[in-house]
């Protein structure tokens, strides 16, 4: 590796930096088998009696799996802060705007 | 103020982002493939203007999904969820797009490397698992609509056919990309700073595929 610091913040990435940056391919093939072990997860509790936990389990999960696509598939763990904001700026305006329609609607009475 | 060595095959960049790249021999870097672009943020508009798209897509698949949730108790006549859906179907569905999602990682991995060879390679397959997946979709449109269920039967079917098939559409729309990607690679056209591309296409279908892990959750799992 040939870093060049140019100041505290400004750093020169080789070729290799960036080869290295973010999981390997076999940290992918880790992250998809845990997705899918998540989603056998999420199948079984269908058809055993948790009771009440059953929905809040079953949204912790898809809540798990959607960050971790998020953050690993899409590398926006890795990448700059700027794709982050755009992104999940979007997703808490459609999260905000139709939990507040639900609401509007009475759907969770 | 920085000069690259020629041919050093360097990028310029603050904790992934450059802010500014001043005076540097750009000419020397390949700045696409490694996240730093000749723009006032240092970053690839391309990207921007994706990771924007995908953000105002959460707001197309949100109202969809919220419509769905309002709806899907409306059951005039028809069947209703519970007894239409087909969960082991699905799942097995559900589990050949997450997998897509992995081989379409691989696709970007190895165009990082400029490995010609494997980005083609995982791109088709990647291309293979979504239309398998679409494939499946139209198989359970098929049967729901044998077993009584038109998109105008109910609210329940009309929003929960809007709902998916968007969400077709969107895959469709997806595996197009995959394989039109795959002949502008074998033709040479995606070489360089232009390799960017498969990321973008890359960040498009893991969209794809998380909408796909809300829906599944949502619709299929939780019932009525």
């Amino acid at each position: 590796m040939t870093d060049q610091t140019l100041d505290e913040d400004h750093v020169i990435h080789t070729s290799d930096d960036r080869e290295a940056h973010g999981p390997t391919d076999r940290q992918y093939i880790i992250i998809a088998l845990i997705l899918a072990v998540i989603t056998g997860a999420e199948v079984v509790l269908t058809y055993i009696d948790v009771g009440p936990i059953f929905i809040p389990t079953l949204l912790v999960l898809m809540a798990v799996k959607f960050l971790i696509v998020v953050s690993y598939f899409m590398h926006l763990k890795f990448d700059n802060r700027i794709f982050s904001v755009l992104f999940y700026a979007g997703l808490l305006l459609a999260i905000t705007v139709y939990v507040t329609a639900l609401f509007t609607f009475r759907f969770f009475d | 103020m920085t000069d690259l060595e020629p041919g050093q095959a360097a990028a310029v960049s603050t904790a992934h982002g450059v802010d500014d790249v001043g005076e540097t021999t750009v000419g020397e870097v390949h700045h696409h493939m490694h996240g730093v672009s000749d723009t006032s943020t240092g970053l690839s508009n391309n990207k921007l203007g994706m990771w924007l798209f995908l953000g105002s897509e959460c707001l197309l698949f949100g109202g969809l999904i919220s419509t769905y949730m309002l709806y899907r108790g409306r059951v005039t006549r028809g069947p209703g969820p519970d007894q239409i859906y087909d969960i082991p179907f699905t799942s097995v569905s559900s589990f050949v797009l997450l997998m897509s999602s992995l081989t379409m990682v691989l696709a970007v991995a190895s165009a990082n490397r400029r490995d010609v060879r494997n980005t083609k390679l995982w791109l088709t397959v990647t291309a293979l698992l979504g239309a398998t997946f679409v494939g499946g979709q139209v198989y359970e449109f098929t049967t729901f609509y044998r077993e009584g269920l038109g998109y105008t039967t109910s609210l329940f079917s009309s929003s929960f056919y809007t709902l998916t098939g968007f969400h077709g559409v969107h895959v469709t729309v997806g595996i197009i990309m995959l394989l039109a990607l795959v002949g502008m690679i074998s033709r040479d056209r995606v070489t360089g700073e232009r390799s960017e591309v498969v990321e973008l296409v890359g960040l498009y279908w893991h969209f794809v595929d998380i909408v796909w892990i809300v829906i599944f959750t949502l619709v299929y799992l939780i019932p009525a």
